[in-house]
C-alpha cells in the first residue's frame, strides 16, 4: 500500500532560485567563457584552426614569455610559503601583545591595490629612486637594478606571503593541543614534532595557500607591466596582443588566455588531487596555548618578523607619504602639500566618482546574489547547487585580463552592447568578486544549525517568512563581513579595469595606472591613498562584524 | 484540544536504506508516549515525519483522523523541542517564547499574559530579558520547552531534550516535563535513547530498532513482559541463560542444570533449547538445588548489593539482593546455588528470539 507522492516537494520560491541563478552564471560567466574557447581554436574568419596554439608554441618568443610567468610565479610561491609559514608559526605559538596589530598589517598589505608595491618600489630603488640616489651620492654604491623580473618577485613576495601567512595561521589554530601534546609525551623532540605532527596537518592549508600565491602571480597585470620593462609575463602578454588586435578577432589573445587557464586548472586539480589522498579532519577541540617568552627571546623571535611586516607595507607608507608631498610634473620637489589631492578632486573626479558607483552597485547584486546563493548551496543541497558552486569560482581564480577579454568579446554584439558601458564594468566586478560574500555568509550559514530554522517553522512560520525573520539575521553578519571584503577587492581591482575601460568608465586604479606610467607619481600617490584609507577603515568595521569568524582568504 | 496521533505503515528511506519501515503506531489523546531505542534506530526520523520535516515514502499520519500528509510543517500546529534546544540566538529569553505567539497573530495582551505564565512554568521568569548565549544549557532547555507549550500544541514533540544535561539535572527536568505534561494534557511524543528516562516519564513505550517497533507497552509491560529478547535486553538489565525446553501437555520443563529444573507456562510447545531472561532481582541464592557458581565480585550499593556470579558452566550473572531482605553482604569467592521464580522469568525461542512464555494475559 505505496502511498508515493503524497508528500510530492511543493514548487518553493528556492527552486526558482536556483533556476534563476544558474541562468544569470550561464550567462555571465559561462558564455563570455566559451566565447574565449571557441576564438581560440578559429582564425579571424571563424574557421576552425589550431594556428593561435601553433603560433604560440612555435615562436621563441612567446615560449619566454611562458617561462618567465613559471619563473616569477614559482620563486614568488616558494619564498612566500617560508615566509607565511615561519610567521604563523611564531605568531601563533608564542604570546605577544602587538599580535592583533601585526595580523591586521599583514592583511593590509594583502588589500592593497596591486601594483601600489611596483610604483613604490620603482620611487626607492628605481633609476633616479631615492635609496638608489641616495646610495650612489653619499656612499658610491650602485645598487642592483629593480627593474625585470627579481623586481616582479619581490613585489610579488611583499603583496603574497600574506594569503600563506592567513591560511597557515587557521590551520595551526584548529590543531587540537592534544595532538601535540600526545608526540612530546612519546618523547618526540620539539623539531620532530614539528615535522612529524604539526606540519602534515596544516600542510593543506599551507598547499591552498601556496595555490593562491601561484595564481595570483599569474594574474597579476599592473606589477609586470611597470617594473617587468622588458619582461613579459602571460598577463601583459594577453593585454598586449589585445591592444595590438583591437578592431580584429582577438584570436590569439583568446588562445593566450586559454594557456593560463590551462595552467590555473592544472594546479587546482592537482591541489584537489593532493588533498584528497590527505584528508585530516579537525574539529578543534582545544588550540594549543601561546607559548610565553622571556624579553631576549621575545626580540630575537620578533624582530625579523617586525621586518618583514614593515617591509610589506613600506609601498603603502611610501605612497600615503609621497600623496603630500609638493609636485612638479614628473618630479617631487621640496616641501609639503594637499596640491595632488587638489589636482585629483579637479581633474579626476570622473574615476573617482566611478571607482565608488560602480563598486557600490557591483556590493548590491554581490550582497543579494551572494546571500540567495549561500543559503541554496548550504541548504538546499542538490546536483545544481554544486553546479553552481563550482562555475562561480571560476571568475576567481581566473586573470582578470582573461575575464576581461571574455567579457568583451561576449558583450560586444547583439543583442548585447554593452562594451565601454558601466553595465559591463560592474557585471565583471561582480562576477570575479562575489565569492568572498559567497564563501563567507555560507561559512555563517555552515556554523548556524539547522534546527533554529525548523524551529521557526515548527512554531508556525512559513518556510519564506523564517528566511527573513531567522536566517537572514543570523547570516548578515557573514554576509556583511564577505561584501566589505569583495568591496576592497573591487575597488583596487585593475586587471579586467584596464581590458574594460573608457574614457567615461574609468576607475581610480586605471587613473592611477595611467598616472604611473605617465610619471605624474604625486596624483597616483592621492589617488592610492584614498584607496588605502577606505581599506583601512573598512578592515576595521570587518573586524567589528566579523568577530573573527570569516577567515579573509 | 489535543489531538490522537495515528501513524499508519509509515516508510521512510534513505537512498536504499530504510531509516523506518511500516511502522503504524495509535496514540490516545493527552498521552505521553516515548519512542524507544538504541542511536540509529530511527527514532528522530519518524519523529520528523510526524513534524513535517521530512517527506515520507509510504504511509500516513493522521491527527484525530484526518490525513495530515500534505499539510506543510508550519501548519500543523505541532510543539517541537529539539535536541540542540534551536533557541533563536538573536532574539531574548522573552522574544524566544513570544515568537511562536506572534506568529499565530495572538493579541498583544494575551501574548504578554501567556509569555508570563510560562516563564513562570519553567522557573525562568527572572532571565526572560537575557540572551541566549548568557543562558546554561538547562536554562536554554527550559526555554525551549516554554517556546514548544506556550502556543498550546495539538502534539508535543520532544527529540531527546536531555540528553545534552548532566545526570543530576536530567533527573530534575525529567520531572519538570512529567508534571508539565500532566498538567497541559498535551499529546505528547517523546524520544529517548535512555531506557531509565523512558520508564520514568511515559505513559506507554514504543521500543524500536533498525526502524521496526519490538514491543508497544506500558513501562510496566515492557520491563516485565518483554516481547523479544531484545526488549529483554535493551530495557534493564537481564541475564540470558541456557536451558534445554521440553513441552508436555501444557507445561514446559526447563532443565538448566543436572540437578535444576523447572516447569513454566508456554504460548505454544518448544522442543529443544532455549534462553531464559531474567532480571537481577528475580534471580535469588538457594539453600539446595539451584545453578552452581561463585560470587567472583560484590558491590554494595546502599539499598540493594549487586553480586556478579560465575556458574559452573562458564556463564556470568547478575544477582541483586535488597539490604533490608538479608542480614549481610556475602563474601567473593562463595560457592553458591541460583534459582528463579519461574513465574517472573521470560523463556526466549532462540530461533525466533521471540518471548513465549504465557504470562496468562
Ligand atoms: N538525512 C539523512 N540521510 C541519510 N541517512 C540518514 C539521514 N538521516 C538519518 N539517516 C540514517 O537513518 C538512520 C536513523 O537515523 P535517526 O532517525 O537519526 O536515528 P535515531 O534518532 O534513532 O538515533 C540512521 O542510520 C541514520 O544514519
Ligand atoms: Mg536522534
Amino acid at each position: 500500500m505505496k502511498t508515493k507522492g503524497l508528500d510530492k516537494k511543493p514548487r518553493d520560491i528556492w527552486s526558482l532560485m536556483k533556476i534563476i541563478i544558474f541562468v544569470v552564471i550561464l550567462l555571465s560567466i559561462v558564455w563570455p567563457l566559451s566565447t574565449i574557447v571557441f576564438r581560440s581554436v578559429t582564425n579571424k574568419f571563424g574557421e576552425f584552426t589550431f594556428e593561435n596554439f601553433g603560433k604560440f608554441f612555435s615562436h621563441q618568443y612567446y615560449f619566454n614569455v611562458l617561462e618567465n610567468t613559471m619563473f616569477v610565479a614559482g620563486w614568488t610561491t616558494v619564498i612566500s610559503v617560508v615566509l607565511g609559514v615561519w610567521i604563523a608559526y611564531v605568531l601563533s605559538r608564542y604570546d605577544f601583545k602587538c599580535k592583533r596589530i601585526l595580523n591586521m598589517l599583514i592583511i593590509l598589505s594583502l588589500m592593497s591595490p596591486p601594483f601600489i608595491g611596483a610604483y613604490s618600489w620603482i620611487l626607492l630603488f628605481g633609476r633616479s629612486g631615492w635609496v638608489t640616489t641616495a646610495a650612489y651620492n653619499w656612499f658610491g654604491w650602485t645598487l642592483p637594478t629593480i627593474y625585470g623580473k627579481w623586481g616582479i618577485v619581490s613585489v610579488f613576495i611583499c603583496k603574497m606571503f600574506p594569503y600563506v601567512y592567513l591560511f597557515t595561521s587557521s590551520a595551526l589554530g584548529s590543531i587540537d593541543s592534544s595532538l601535540e601534546e600526545a608526540a612530546e609525551n612519546l618523547g618526540a623532540s620539539k623539531w620532530r614534532r614539528m615535522l612529524s605532527v604539526t606540519f602534515p596537518v596544516v600542510s593543506p592549508s599551507i598547499l591552498a595557500g601556496a595555490v593562491l600565491v601561484f595564481m595570483s602571480a599569474v594574474s597579476d597585470f599592473g606589477t609586470p607591466m611597470l617594473i617587468g620593462e622588458n619582461y613579459k609575463v602571460l598577463a601583459t602578454l594577453v593585454y598586449e596582443q589585445y591592444m595590438s588586435e583591437i578592431g580584429t578577432s582577438s584570436n590569439f589573445a583568446s588562445a593566450v588566455s586559454m594557456i593560463v587557464i590551462a595552467l590555473c586548472a592544472i594546479l587546482l586539480l592537482a591541489q584537489k588531487w593532493y588533498l584528497n589522498r590527505k584528508n585530516y579532519n579537525m574539529t578543534c577541540m582545544r588550540p594549543p596555548a601561546p607559548v610565553k617568552l622571556s624579553w631576549g627571546k621575545r626580540i630575537v623571535m620578533l624582530l625579523p618578523v617586525l621586518l618583514v611586516v614593515l617591509i610589506a607595507l613600506l609601498p603603502q607608507i611610501v605612497v600615503v607619504v609621497t600623496s603630500f608631498k609638493n609636485c612638479n610634473g614628473p618630479y617631487f620637489v621640496e616641501g609639503w602639500s594637499l596640491n595632488s589631492y587638489q589636482m585629483i578632486f579637479t581633474r579626476m573626479v570622473r574615476a573617482i566618482k566611478n571607482t565608488y558607483s560602480f563598486s557600490l552597485i557591483a556590493i548590491v547584486f554581490m550582497v543579494v546574489i551572494g546571500s540567495i546563493t549561500a543559503y541554496i548551496t548550504v541548504r538546499k543541497r542538490s546536483f545544481t547547487t554544486g553546479v553552481i558552486d563550482i562555475l562561480l569560482m571560476i571568475p576567481y581564480v581566473i586573470p582578470g585580463a582573461v575575464m576581461g577579454l571574455a567579457l568583451i568579446i561576449a558583450f560586444n554584439r547583439a543583442p548585447f552592447y554593452w562594451a565601454g558601458t558601466a553595465i559591463i564594468m560592474i557585471l565583471c566586478y561582480t562576477i570575479r568578486k562575489i565569492p568572498y560574500t559567497v564563501r563567507s555568509a555560507s561559512g555563517f550559514l555552515q556554523q548556524m544549525e539547522l534546527s533554529v530554522e525548523e524551529a521557526s517553522i515548527n512554531l508556525g512560520v512559513s518556510p519564506g517568512k523564517t528566511f527573513f525573520k531567522i536566517t537572514l539575521p543570523l547570516m548578515l553578519p557573514g554576509v556583511v563581513s564577505g561584501a566589505i571584503l569583495s568591496w576592497i577587492e573591487t575597488i583596487n581591482e585593475l586587471s579586467s579595469s584596464i581590458m574594460l575601460y573608457t574614457g567615461k568608465t574609468i576607475t581610480m586604479s586605471v587613473a592611477i595606472y595611467n598616472e604611473v606610467a605617465r610619471n605624474s607619481f604625486g596624483t597616483a600617490a592621492a589617488m592610492a591613498s584614498i584607496l588605502t584609507l577606505s581599506a583601512v577603515i573598512m578592515l576595521i568595521v570587518f573586524n567589528k562584524v566579523s568577530k573573527g569568524r570569516v577567515s579573509i582568504v | 484540544m489535543s489531538h490522537t496521533v495515528s501513524i499508519r505503515e509509515v516508510i521512510k528511506k534513505f537512498g536504499d536504506f530504510t531509516a523506518v519501515d511500516k511502522i503504524s503506531i495509535e496514540i490516545n489523546q493527552g498521552e505521553f508516549f516515548t519512542l524507544l531505542g538504541p542511536s540509529g534506530c530511527g527514532k528522530t526520523t519518524l519523529l520528523r515525519a510526524i513534524a513535517g520535516f521530512n517527506k515520507m515514502d509510504g504511509g500516513e499520519i493522521a491527527f484525530s483522523g484526518s490525513v495530515i500528509n500534505n499539510v506543510p510543517a508550519h501548519k500543523r500546529d505541532i510543539g517541537m523541542v529539539f535536541q540542540n534546544y534551536a533557541i533563536f540566538p538573536h532574539m531574548t529569553v522573552k522574544e524566544n517564547i513570544a515568537y511562536g505567539l506572534k506568529a499565530k497573530k495572538v493579541p498583544r495582551p494575551e501574548i504578554e499574559r501567556r509569555t508570563e505564565e510560562a516563564l513562570e512554568m519553567v522557573q525562568i521568569a527572572p532571565l526572560k530579558d537575557r540572551k541566549p548565549s548568557e543562558l546554561s544549557g538547562g536554562q536554554q532547555q527550559r526555554v525551549a520547552l516554554a517556546r514548544a507549550f506556550v502556543i498550546e500544541p495539538r502534539v508535543l514533540l520532544m527529540d531527546e531534550p536531555l540528553s545534552n544535561l548532566d545526570a543530576k539535572l536530567r533527573v530534575q527536568m525529567r520531572t519538570t516535563i512529567k508534571k508539565l505534561q500532566r498538567t497541559l494534557g498535551i499529546t505528547t511524543i517523546y524520544v529517548t535513547h535512555d531506557q531509565e528516562e523512558a520508564l520514568a516519564v511515559s505513559d506507554r513505550i514504543a521500543v524500536m530498532k533498525d526502524g521496526h517497533i519490538m514491543q508497544v507497552g506500558s513501562p510496566e509491560e515492557v520491563y516485565r513482559r518483554p516481547a523479544n529478547r531484545f526488549v529483554a535486553g535493551f530495557i534493564g538489565t537481564s541475564n540470558f541463560i541456557d536451558c534445554e525446553a521440553k513441552t508436555e501437555g501444557s507445561e514446559t520443563t526447563l532443565r538448566i542444570s543436572s540437578d535444576y529444573g523447572v516447569k513454566v507456562k508456554t504460548k505454544r510447545p518448544i522442543d529443544g533449547p532455549a534462553v531464559i531472561a531474567g532480571r537481577p532481582e528475580q534471580l535469588f541464592f538457594s539453600d539446595g538445588e539451584g545453578i552452581p557458581g561463585e560470587i567472583t565480585i560484590s558491590t554494595f550499593l546502599g539499598d540493594f548489593v549487586e553480586y556478579e556470579i560465575l556458574t559452573e558452566s562458564g556463564q556470568t550473572l547478575q544477582l541483586n539482593e535488597y539490604t533490608k531482605d538479608v542480614g549481610s553482604v556475602r563474601p567473593d569467592g562463595q560457592k553458591v546455588h541460583l534459582r528463579f521464580d519461574p513465574k517472573a522469568i521470560s523463556l526466549i525461542d532462540p530461533k525466533t528470539e521471540e518471548v513465549i512464555s504465557d504470562f496468562g494475559g
